[in-house]
């Protein structure tokens, strides 16, 4: 057996390099094992010429290898330079297998993964843990002994191979560097998501290359794009079925790979098995995360969420031990990040008790302006102590809470936020209380709520407006916990999960029911209420069904419809924060409407017979709750009286309002549309627009649906949970004053929020140069005049010695700009408003309209 | 004072003010109720009034004191209205709204011509100074027109765009367009040479090809798809149908190819007739500006 290294490093990203730089630098004995046959393959993948960012700025990068923001060929060669320079032991082509303790078992720590079969199922598998050394397994037989293990392998994970035989045959890969690099071949794409459209449509882009290029999938063909390619984005299946239409490429539906042999590949299809010619095959079928993988060794997560992390103590080790985890995989997505803890770990491993991490400065900071001096430390077990959803977090998972979220000091009587103010973040109480101002009207009706509670809730799960004004009851200090973060809390944590639906379910009862409810009351009925997710399109309601459970809309939006004349029509928009179901409870009978989600939505289901209960015991409440429902009848009733008279005009509205909700409206809270019986397609908005935001216009006029004169341009529709926002590293992407959703200059231009948007309206372009002012464009005839700049202009004029990096560029709603969007106010037409759907999708129009 | 420490907030994102949220909207003709139109409906006919009423020695003319009156009004109102131009490019912060510009540039652009009549007390020549009228006039005819275009033909520019998934842009016709081409290139490869000779003449013809009055007569009398279809098919009728006839594929190539051409150009007319107006009424405003400078130094220095 060879020799036992003190420290294996897996994965030579950003943090396993710096700590194999580090292990290195101390004389430590290691190997960094990469799978591929050079370092850093993420960044090694990015584009050529990628400008790389270094945020967040304000942190102290601590590593034994350098990293400023440039090039991504200058930073590569640095690190392999450096690497080197070091005397780094790299073992390359060399991918870890399993793991594991080839020392005596430990006793009690056995570790219990459990497996969720597709039928729902879930099967338990136990692993016992055994101490190290551990035995590295590679996947060509190869064995290396270590003490220690760090897991630094990031998140992209493995591609999923093909399992069909010849699967492993040399011609079969799974990624395209470069599609003009193939000629005269035959070529044969697998899986139709994004990246196997895209290389589909790259290889057979230039003809002259020749290449005969196959696109397969599994689904069959179906009338719309998007559902011939569910998932794909729409306008990459649109650009497909254009390139096969002009015949550059075949698309194969309904077909699955039989078998692969050198030259040809048999298909299975609908008509049975086919064979083709093939001399290369590029699958694309999704990859699989490390978890698996991860969890065979031993390492436990936080839950079974998809989004968790693996549990780790505050030096990044497992729950195996002498395992540690760091980098993305431990929840850190940014180089710098990586980085540093690829030193610390080093270090800990080493023995070094005294080293802070390197986030301290930036934690200070954020304790700075709270009264009473604490340390950071102690700052962090105050919270955790006081805070009740909190509890359960260990100091690790503390302090990079704490990186997402603000510490803020509030004296008695400050507004700590008001009323209808957009925002969707969590706020929880480490001392002192609040009031809750109830009633709009009165601002001395109030509801307190105490120390380790939490508020702000709605705005959190709804992504709609702050429901009350909030004030200081006393000095107070608040945890302003972000949505990312309420969001990891959540899947971290499940006990604040449930607490934060518990507290959520019992206060949205309260503040839609009103009526002098107290918490007591209503006990039983939150206690017997059930959250329930619902697909798009998915009906909670059926007209003519029976039941007399009551839906509150928690997330989401959903739309009313009846069926009149054996056609659905539009009744009306419900946006989260509503009620439904309550006819069929108080007048008895059937449900007289179909009540169904316009997006993925959830609902609080509450048992009718609980809630009869309460309004029994509540006839003030009753009585509320029979004005609401006579209104909604009264809306009915308009509107079927209205079909045999107007029977066109509702028909448009139901039209118009169906093609809205399909384009998105329904979780839009903020959307520009065009009238086009107005517009004379002049485009001023869009150079409006491009003039208001560093010459760069975040609209598309033309593009984008019509329904009857309505256009819906490309353009953001400021959604109530942003895709974009899901899956930004440096969280760049945040809801403003406005209710905007911007991206701030943190953006390290990676593109997620661009391939997460499904409405296409995010760009990744750099800033043209400044352009000269408009009287010299009038006058003399400098510049470029109005508008976006043409790419050869701005190509031109700018400055050759400074590199500007491509980011995401958006629109945010013009906010901060006096007037409100320029879009709008630049419109010589009055064609473009801006609307938020449940002002927009109401009856009320139809009674407008008509008169 | 207040120098009391404030958390260090990196970019305070300032909420904006002035923001109209208004789902209800009307074009720039029915602006806020016709308040455009009101104004100006008062302003003429209080003009109107006061010009029977004013009795000026020893008939209305541009030089009595009510003539000055009125020529400067007009001459103010001009400059103002042709600052639409700059409002319209020049994207500065505020409350203003291009919608409202456009309505009162309409309403009171009409009322110049009781304004500027009136102030030349009917007495026209052939002089610089009715050259100026003269040149108001055109610009106004010529804004009577954009208003005509502006209300009626968008409607038509959409209904010609609308397609039963969503609407085409003009980047995606000439993509059509494209895409037609290249595989009537292929399909053609197996007509013999006469037939494949009208089809390269369609595929060679620049469908952006014509002067300024085909596009917006919408009459290209030279297509040479339309040639294509009706000479190939006047070739086929008398050939005897066969199965797989490369001409089957060819013809309906070049159909859709010419539905897609009706379409662009239609788009192309309407779009020219959104701006064609344009190209009468600003240069004749500058030609006016000029004008009216001529008008008014030459007023007073004859005095």
């Amino acid at each position: 057996m060879s020799e036992i290294f003190r420290v294996a490093i897996i994965g030579s990203g950003p943090a396993g390099k710096s700590a194999a730089g580090r292990a290195a630098s101390l004389g430590m004995s290691h190997i960094l094992l990469e799978k591929t046959d050079h370092l850093s393959d993420t960044i090694y993948k990015y584009q050529k010429g990628k400008h790389v960012m270094a945020t967040p700025s304000q942190l102290v990068l601590r590593s034994d290898q350098e990293f400023e923001a440039g090039k991504r060929e200058a930073i590569l060669d640095k690190w392999n330079a450096r690497t080197k320079e070091l005397g780094v032991n790299v073992k390359f082509n060399a991918e870890a297998k399993a793991i594991r303790g080839t020392g005596p078992a430990i006793e009690g720590s056995v570790h219990v993964i459990e497996q969720r079969g597709r039928d729902g199922s879930i099967t338990k598998k136990e692993i016992q843990r055994y101490a190290p050394p551990y035995e590295i397994v590679l996947t060509n037989g190869e064995t290396i002994m270590a003490e220690n293990v760090v897991f630094a392998i990031g998140t992209q994970g493995n591609p999923n191979r093909m399992r069909c035989p010849g699967g492993d045959l040399p011609h079969v890969q799974y990624q395209l560097d470069d599609p003009t690099e193939y000629v005269d071949e035959h070529i044969v794409v697998i899986g139709a998501g994004d990246a196997g459209i895209e290389n589909a449509r790259g290889l057979a882009e230039d003809s002259a290359q020749g290449n005969v290029v196959t696109i397969v999938s599994r689904g069959p063909e179906a009338p719309s794009p998007k559902e011939s390619f569910p998932t794909a984005k729409e306008a990459n299946a649109l650009a497909l079925l254009g390139d096969r239409n002009a015949g550059k490429l075949n698309i194969r539906f309904e077909t699955d790979t039989a078998s692969v042999e050198p030259g040809w590949i048999t298909f299975s299809t609908r008509d049975g098995e086919e064979r083709v010619r093939c001399d290369r095959i590029i699958a694309r079928i999704g990859s699989a995360p490390p978890r698996a993988f991860i969890e065979e060794c031993g390492i436990a997560f936080t839950s079974a969420d998809r989004l968790a992390f693996p549990q780790l103590s505050p030096v990044f080790e497992s729950t195996a031990p002498g395992i540690f985890v760091i980098g993305a995989l431990a929840g850190y997505p940014l180089i710098k990040h990586c980085m540093n803890q690829g030193y610390d770990v080093i270090e800990f491993i080493n023995g070094n008790t005294e080293l802070k991490p390197a986030d301290e400065p930036i934690l200070e900071a954020k304790f700075r302006d709270l009264p009473g001096r604490k340390s950071v430390a102690e700052w962090l077990d105050l919270l955790r102590e006081n805070v009740t959803i909190l509890n359960g977090m260990n100091p690790l998972q503390m302090r990079e809470f704490m990186l997402d979220s603000d510490a803020k000091f509030y004296r008695k009587g400050d507004v700590i936020f008001e009323r209808a103010a957009p925002g969707s973040s969590l706020f929880a109480i480490a001392q002192g209380s609040v009031a809750v101002q109830i009633d709009p009207n009165d601002t001395s009706k109030t509801v307190p709520i105490g120390q380790g509670s939490i508020f702000g809730e709605v705005g959190l799960i709804s992504g709609r407006r702050r429901g009350a004004t909030v004030i200081a009851a006393e000095d107070t200090i608040c945890v302003e916990i972000s949505r990312n973060a309420a969001l990891k809390l959540q899947s971290q944590v499940p006990t604040a999960k449930k607490a934060i639906e518990r507290i959520s379910t019992e206060r949205l009862l309260l503040q839609m029911f009103g009526s002098g409810l107290k918490p007591d009351d209503i006990t039983e009925v939150v206690q017997t209420s059930k959250i329930r997710q619902i697909k798009p399109g998915e009906a909670i309601l059926k007209e003519g069904d029976e039941g007399n459970e009551i839906y509150v809309i928690r997330v989401g939006s959903m739309i009313v419809e009846k069926e009149i004349g054996g056609k659905p029509v539009f009744l009306s928009y419900l946006p989260a924060g509503s009620y439904v179901g309550e006819m069929a409870l108080i007048a008895g009978g059937r449900r007289t409407a179909t009540v169904k989600a316009a997006i993925k939505s959830e609902v609080i289901q509450i048992d009718g017979d609980a809630f009869k209960k309460v309004l029994e015991a509540h006839p003030e409440l009753l009585k509320r709750a029979k004005r609401d429902m006579a209104s909604r009848q009264d809306i009915n009733a308009f509107i079927e009286a209205k079909k045999d008279s107007f029977s066109g005009v509702v028909d448009m509205y139901s039209g118009v309002a169906n093609f809205l909700v399909e384009n998105g409206i329904g979780e839009a809270t903020d959307v520009l549309l065009i009238d086009e019986s107005l517009c004379v397609g002049c485009d001023n908005c869009e150079k409006a627009c491009a003039d208001s935001h560093d010459g760069l216009s975040r609209l598309d006029r033309e593009a984008g649906r019509s329904y009857a004169h309505l256009h819906v341009p490309t353009s953001c529709r400021h959604c109530e949970h942003p895709h974009c926002m899901a899956d930004c590293p440096p969280n760049a992407i945040n809801r403003g004053p406005d209710g905007e959703v911007y991206i701030n200059d943190t953006c390290i231009g990676c593109g997620n929020c661009q391939r997460n948007c499904p409405y296409g309206v995010i760009r990744m372009d750099k800033v043209p140069p400044k352009k000269p002012s408009l009287l010299s464009w009038l006058f003399f005839g400098f510049g470029p005049g109005p508008g976006e700049p043409s790419k050869k202009w701005a190509y031109a004029n700018s400055d050759p010695g400074v590199e500007k990096p491509k980011k995401a560029i958006k629109c945010d709603m013009c906010a901060g700009i006096e007037g409100g969007p320029s879009c709008v106010r630049a419109c010589p037409t009055g064609a473009a408003i801006r609307v938020a759907p449940d002002e927009f999708l109401t009856v009320a129009r139809l009674e407008q309209e008509e008169a | 004072m207040a120098s009391q420490a404030q958390p260090a907030a990196p970019v305070v994102r300032k909420k904006t003010t002035g923001r109209q949220r208004n789902s209800m909207h009307d074009g720039f003709l029915r602006h806020r109720n016709f308040r455009w139109m009101k104004i100006a409906t008062v302003l003429s006919i209080t003009c109107l009034v006061s010009y029977f009423l004013v009795d000026v020695q020893p008939r209305h003319n541009g030089g009595s004191w009510y003539g000055y009156t009125l020529g400067t009004i007009g001459a103010l109102l001009i400059l103002w209205l042709t600052c639409l131009g700059l409002r319209k490019r020049a994207i500065t912060p505020g409350g203003w709204s291009l919608k409202a510009w456009t309505s009162a540039h309409v309403y009171l652009g009409l009322s110049l011509i009781v304004i500027g009549t009136l102030h030349t007390g009917f007495q026209l020549g052939w002089n610089v100074h009715t050259l100026a009228w003269s040149l108001m006039m055109i610009v106004i005819i010529s804004g009577i027109v954009g208003i005509y275009f502006y209300a009626t033909l968008p409607d038509n520019l959409s209904n010609n765009r609308a397609d039963s998934d969503g609407a085409v842009t003009e980047r995606m016709m000439i993509e059509q367009l494209r895409s037609l081409d290249r595989q009537l290139h292929d399909a053609a490869q197996p007509l013999d040479p006469a037939q494949a000779a009208l089809v390269q003449a369609s595929l060679e013809q620049d469908p952006f090809d014509g002067n300024f009055f085909q596009r917006i007569g919408n009459s290209y009398g030279g297509c040479e798809t339309r040639a294509a279809i009706a000479e190939l098919r006047r070739m086929r009728a008398y050939q005897p149908r066969m199965g797989d006839d490369p001409l089957d594929k060819v013809d309906g190539l070049l159909q859709r190819k010419e539905s897609t051409l009706a379409r662009l150009r239609k788009h192309l007319q309407i779009k020219s007739m959104l701006q064609v107006w344009l190209f009468v009424h600003v240069p004749m405003t500058f030609a006016l500006l000029a004008a009216l400078s001529a008008h008014i130094f030459s007023v007073f220095f004859y005095w």
